[in-house]
Order: C-alpha cells, then sequence, then structure tokens
C-alpha cells in the first residue's frame, strides 16, 4: 500500500463502501463531480455505492436519471466536454449496449476528432461479473469491448483500498475511465482504507502475492480466487506468483513481462468468455516480450464461449480454484 | 366517468414570408434592415460555400460532402437568433450553422477532405464537431443544456438533426431526459423530407414531428423552414425560454433537400423531380430576395456585387483549406489521450520509423 498518501485515519469498509467513500470525497473536494444514473441518488444505487451523497450534495450533483442508459452517457458527455467531471453509473455491465453508441462513437473519440479542443473527462461505473445468483443479463463481463475500442481507460479493482484509490484517479483523470466494479466481492470483504482522498496510479498493476513457479494473472473479482489457488499450491509447495493487473488500458506490461520472466510460466484467468477475450492479448504479449524464458504455454482459464448461465448453473460457469490449480499442473508437467 | 379526456394538445405552424415574397406584417419579427441584409448574405454565403464543395468534390478535391441547399434559412434563422455564450451541438449537414457560429469556412472544407484538423475550431467559439452516427447528438444537447442550467448561465444549447433521426431511440431518450431535467436546450429538427432514400411519410405516421413535443411535456411548433423569419421567430423564443430556465422547445422546420443526401448518392434514383421542382420554387433564399426587392432593399447591382464578393470569400476559404500543410504522422495517435500510454508510444514510434525510414 506504498502508494497511499500519509492519511490521518483508516476505516475497515468493504469495496462497495470504498467505492461510495471514493465520490464522497472527490466530490468535496471538486464541485464540477457530479454523480447521475438510475437510482443513485435517494435509493443510495442499487449497491448502495452512492448512499448519502444525495443528502449531502444535494440533488443538481448527484442526479437520479430517467431509465436510459443512452441518455445516461449522452448527457453525461455534454456535460464532461463542457467543464464537468460525471461520474456516471450503468447500474449492471450486461445493460450498457444501449449506451454503446455514445461510449464508441463518441466519449472515446472526442478528444480525438477535436485535436484536443474538447475532451471528456467522465468515469463510468459498472458493476460487472457473475457469481450473485441474478436474473438474466446481470453477469456480464464486457471488458473485451473496451479494450478493442481505442479511447478508453478501463479499471478493475479487486480490494475496497485499491477501488477507492483507483476510482480517484479514475475522476481525476482527464479521459474517459471505464471503472468495472466486481458486484460479486462488493461486500464479500473489508479492506482497511484511509479516510480522505489518495490515489492509486492508473497504469499500475500490484503483485498481489508473490511466487517463483508460476505467474497467475487476473483482474477483479478472480483475484480473489487466484490468491485463493496460490494458497492451494503452497500446499504441494508450488509457489504462485498472482500479478492484479488493476488497470487493463493502459496496462502494466512492465510488471506482467517481468513476473513471467521470473517464474516462466503463466495463466490468465477471466470471467469473459475466450475467444477474443484478453487472456488472449495477454498470451500474445508474453510471446512477444518473454518467449525465450517460457517453460510452458501460456494457458487460459476463463468463462465459456458461451452465453452466462442463469443462476443454477452459474457455478459451472466462473472460473474457480480447482481449474486454475489444474492448469497450474498442466503448465508445470508440460 | 370510466372515460375522461385527459389531455388534449394543439401544435401550431409559423409562417411569415411566403414564397412570393409576402409578409405577415403582424408576425414579423422585430429587425432592423440591416440585420435582414445580413441573413441574406449569410444565407447567399451559404449556398455559394456549398456550391463550391460540390464543384471540388467533382474535381477530386473534396471528400464526400453531405449539401446544404435549400436548408439555408433554417441554418440562418437559428444562427443568427443565437447569442455568443449558446452553444451549437450540429448533426452533419449544418455548414451554414456553423459559418454563421465564427467556425472558418476553410476548416469544415478540411474536415470533409478528410483532414481532423478541420474539426479544431477556434479557441471560445461553443460549437461541438459534425456528428456523424444519426441522431446521437440530440443527447450531447441535453448534456449541453444540463451544463448550464447547473451552472445557470443565461445561455442555450441548441442542437440539430433531421428527419430520419426523430426515428432513432436517442431522439426519445434526448427530449425525455432534456424535459425531465429542464435543460437549457432547443431541438431544431431541419425536416428535409428525405432520409436518403426513405421519404418522411415513411418515416413516421405522425401527422407533425412537432408534436412529439407533447409527449414530452414541452412545447413544439412547427415553422416553415424555407421562410427565415418563422425560422428566426421560432428559434428565438425557444432560445429565450431556455436561457431563463424554462426548458427545452423542440423546433421543427419544414424544408427540403434540394441537393443529394451527399456527392456519394443520386437522388433522382428516389424522388419525383416533380417534388423536387415544387421545392425549387419555394427556394428561401429567392423568397428573402424578392421580398427585400419589394422593400426597395435590394437590386440587381446589389445582387451582383453580393454574388461576386461571395465568389472572392469562397476562393478564399479554397485557398486556406489547400495551403493546410500535411498533418504530421504522430497525430493519428498523438490525441486519443492527454497523455500517450506507453502501448500507444511503441506503435507511434513505429508507424514514425516506417514513413520516415
Amino acid at each position: 500500500m506504498s502508494d497511499a498518501a500519509v492519511a490521518p485515519s483508516v476505516q475497515k469498509l468493504t469495496i462497495a463502501q470504498a467505492v461510495r467513500d471514493a465520490l464522497r470525497a472527490e466530490m468535496a473536494r471538486d464541485e464540477t463531480v457530479l454523480v447521475l444514473g438510475e437510482d443513485v441518488g435517494v435509493d443510495g444505487g442499487v449497491f448502495r455505492a452512492t448512499e448519502g451523497l444525495i443528502e449531502e450534495f444535494g440533488g443538481d450533483r448527484v442526479i437520479d436519471t430517467p431509465l436510459a442508459e443512452s441518455a445516461i452517457i449522452g448527457t453525461s458527455i455534454g456535460l464532461a466536454a463542457t467543464g464537468f467531471r460525471p461520474v456516471a453509473e450503468i447500474q449492471f455491465m450486461g445493460f450498457v449496449y444501449p449506451a454503446i453508441n455514445q461510449l464508441f462513437a463518441h466519449a472515446a473519440r472526442l478528444r480525438n476528432r477535436t485535436r484536443g479542443r474538447l475532451s471528456v473527462p467522465m468515469v463510468v461505473r459498472m458493476p460487472y461479473g457473475g457469481g450473485i445468483h441474478p436474473p438474466e443479463h446481470h453477469s456480464e463481463s464486457y471488458e473485451a469491448l473496451f479494450l478493442n475500442t481505442p479511447g478508453f481507460k478501463v479499471v478493475v479493482p479487486s480490494n475496497p483500498h485499491d477501488a477507492k484509490g483507483l476510482l480517484v484517479s479514475a475522476i481525476r483523470d482527464p479521459d474517459p475511465v471505464l471503472f468495472m466494479e466486481p458486484k460479486r466481492i462488493y461486500r464479500a470483504f473489508r479492506d482497511e482504507v484511509p479516510d480522505g482522498a489518495y490515489t492509486v496510479p492508473l497504469g499500475s498493476a500490484a503483485v498481489a502475492r508473490e511466487g517463483s513457479d508460476v505467474t497467475l494473472i487476473a483482474w477483479g473479482a478472480m483475484v480473489r480466487v487466484c490468491l485463493d489457488a496460490a494458497e492451494a499450491l503452497a500446499r504441494e509447495e508450488i509457489s504462485a506468483e498472482v500479478v492484479d493487473l488493476r488497470t487493463l488500458n493502459p496496462l502494466d506490461r512492465d510488471t506482467l513481462i517481468a513476473s513471467v520472466t521470473k517464474t516462466g510460466r503463466a495463466v490468465v484467468v477471466h470471467e469473459a468468455p475466450r475467444t477474443a477475450g484478453f487472456g488472449a492479448e495477454i498470451a500474445a504479449l508474453i510471446g512477444e516480450h518473454a518467449l525465450l524464458h517460457l517453460h510452458a504455454p501460456v494457458l487460459r482459464v476463463t468463462g465459456f464461449d458461451t452465453v452466462f448461465p442463469l443462476a443454477r448453473q452459474e457455478h459451472l460457469y466462473l472460473p474457480n480454484r480447482v481449474r486454475v490449480v489444474r492448469a497450474v499442473h498442466a503448465t508445470l508437467e508440460f | 366517468m370510466p372515460r375522461q379526456r385527459i389531455y388534449e394538445a394543439v401544435t401550431e405552424r409559423l409562417s411569415i414570408l411566403d414564397a412570393e415574397g409576402r409578409v405577415d406584417t403582424d408576425l414579423m419579427p422585430e429587425l432592423e434592415p440591416g440585420q435582414v441584409l445580413e441573413l441574406y448574405r449569410s444565407m447567399a454565403r451559404m449556398r455559394a460555400y456549398d456550391d463550391k464543395a460540390l464543384k471540388l468534390q467533382r474535381q477530386g478535391r473534396m471528400g464526400t460532402w453531405p449539401p446544404l441547399k435549400g436548408q439555408e434559412a433554417t441554418q440562418a434563422g437559428v444562427a443568427m437568433a443565437m447569442g455568443d455564450d449558446d452553444w451549437l451541438v450540429p448533426a452533419f449537414r449544418e455548414h451554414g450553422s456553423m459559418l454563421l457560429r465564427g467556425i472558418p469556412g476553410h476548416l469544415i472544407y478540411a474536415y470533409w477532405a478528410g483532414d481532423e484538423r478541420g474539426s479544431c475550431y477556434p479557441e471560445g467559439v461553443r460549437c461541438f464537431p459534425v456528428s456523424v452516427p444519426v441522431g446521437s447528438q440530440w443527447q450531447h444537447g441535453v448534456g449541453v443544456g444540463l451544463s448550464l442550467k447547473l451552472r445557470n448561465e443565461s445561455a442555450a444549447a441548441v442542437t440539430f438533426g433531421g428527419d430520419g433521426s426523430t426515428s432513432e431511440g436517442d431522439f426519445h431518450e434526448a427530449l425525455n431526459c432534456a424535459s425531465v431535467y429542464r435543460a437549457r436546450t432547443v431541438f431544431v429538427i431541419q425536416n428535409n423530407h428525405w432520409a436518403i432514400s426513405m421519404p418522411l411519410h415513411q418515416q413516421t405516421l405522425s401527422a407533425s414531428l412537432a408534436q412529439k413535443a407533447h409527449g414530452y411535456g414541452m412545447p413544439g411548433i412547427q415553422v416553415d423552414g424555407n421562410d427565415v423569419f418563422a425560422v428566426y421567430t421560432a428559434a428565438r423564443e425557444a432560445l429565450e425560454r431556455a436561457r431563463r430556465g424554462d426548458g427545452p422547445t423542440l423546433i421543427e422546420a419544414v424544408t427540403y433537400r434540394l441537393g443529394d443526401h451527399t456527392t456519394a448518392d443520386d437522388a433522382s434514383r428516389y424522388r419525383p423531380s416533380e417534388e423536387l421542382a415544387e421545392w425549387e420554387a419555394r427556394d428561401p433564399i429567392v423568397r428573402l430576395r424578392r421580398w427585400l426587392e419589394s422593400e426597395k432593399l435590394w437590386d440587381e447591382a446589389r445582387e451582383a456585387a453580393l454574388q461576386e464578393e461571395m465568389r472572392g470569400w469562397v476562393d478564399e476559404q479554397v485557398a486556406a483549406f489547400e495551403a493546410l500543410a500535411a498533418a504530421e504522422p504522430e497525430e493519428v495517435f498523438d490525441f486519443m489521450y492527454a497523455e500517450l500510454p506507453p502501448h500507444l508510444r511503441d506503435q507511434r514510434d513505429a508507424l514514425i520509423e516506417e514513413v520516415r525510414s
């Protein structure tokens, strides 16, 4: 936690609380920061990540929007290009499709299109991923869509400390940032989170656990799965390093390549479907930059190339400790 | 009373200057002769500018161009009603309004000839770049209008779209949200009757586009879009309302696309020539000139001088645009982010090495 500024005190917070804490700190610091989205005001957000903000900052800064994803983003573009820093919430990433035109055709391009005259300093918060037994369309992980669309930054925290520090950085960033929140672990555990604003820089990965035999690469909720797997592997005297990418664009390639160069083996773990998922990009980068250090092919433990199953079968879909351990065995036995 | 009337609405149409150049004096806006002459000059400027772009395109000196011919009164009337602090959020056929808002003609040419620098407008000009994905810009107008409201600025956002764009979902979301937010936004539909090959009557069965405003709880008005006085009057009222904080307005300007959709289109494939002839007779520039002549404000000699002046001005725009030095290859990358991330630095360096070796 060396990147945390000196802070007077800490609280034990969940990821959802850390998100709220970041919003509150930045809204207090900068009056151009606005929060808008469906149910973010009086209700405090369906995950309570904006709880209390409307009472503290009022309805002009915490805006309950009509139920219209495209308009949430389109309106935010207009706000951002004229001096505000909107933090828009898309209630679930599975509902982002109606807003894709605004995101891809405009938010990601306005700076480039105007040679820097107008820009979109906006954050789009999106709870993503499976594991909470919800109805259909509430479990998707669409990061690959946004990573294949130049112009965004894409951030995925895996713990409360990073969630707050990364969100503060995202709000202060001059470009559009997609902030994917792992809803499966919104309240799974608490971390010590400093009071007040601090930043975790975008574009910097973290080594969540050091090891020497294999590198597990993950982001968001899958970091916990990898840490569990590393714990299980340790009992077999296999030393797994876990790299938490934290930011997918810009990617901290140096940390990734340094780890794989050291261990010689890599397993990428993500919830999204396998084909053309970000794991494929990581495998390609490792091939380009660390091929001669590899003892085994880079393996992927991912979601399937299927529709995300409904609640009763989602456990079959989601990557888990057993699959990660099995993949590590495969790299060791290669 | 199991069945009650819960809502009844009337939609007005405003028309002041007819095709013969006669005006309804009761409805005439308060404009000094000099202001009317300026409107006329603006419309003549737009026509000359648009004609030149078509010629340049045929000569291979311009990319695909969307002509505005026929829509000059709408674009001039709205732009002349706007103040310096108002924002323009155009679709892609509003070169005319953009010129009047202070965007240099050579930049608009540069954009349509394929140079991004054409969308880097002078500092202080409150205008978004053109928006090609149809209807998407309506929402930026809402965001800008909300921004002005939150700052309590006495200014408004004017956003343009075509009749085709009213079929897009973004149109609905934008009008609904603008109304709920009391955004300082004025929506101007340039109903030019054709969305490429789709005529208005296949786009909607609504008797007008203006009446859609009722569904959003905002005022809507239809104007004769080839009547610059009607457009100016409606735009000024809507702008004043927005600036006061009373919320958005929808204006449907009924006009006609006298040209093709773009230079890549051939409207003779789908558009009856009789219809085109009918609308050519309603030319917005000709009717204003008739009125000016009847008021003794205009004559052949002044027209000849104006045409000469506009040819000269257009030639200057062409010269300035063609004098632009080629952009540096780095510029493909340099505006993607405020700070170039490492992977883009690598890609940029590879391109530079390739083109300079």
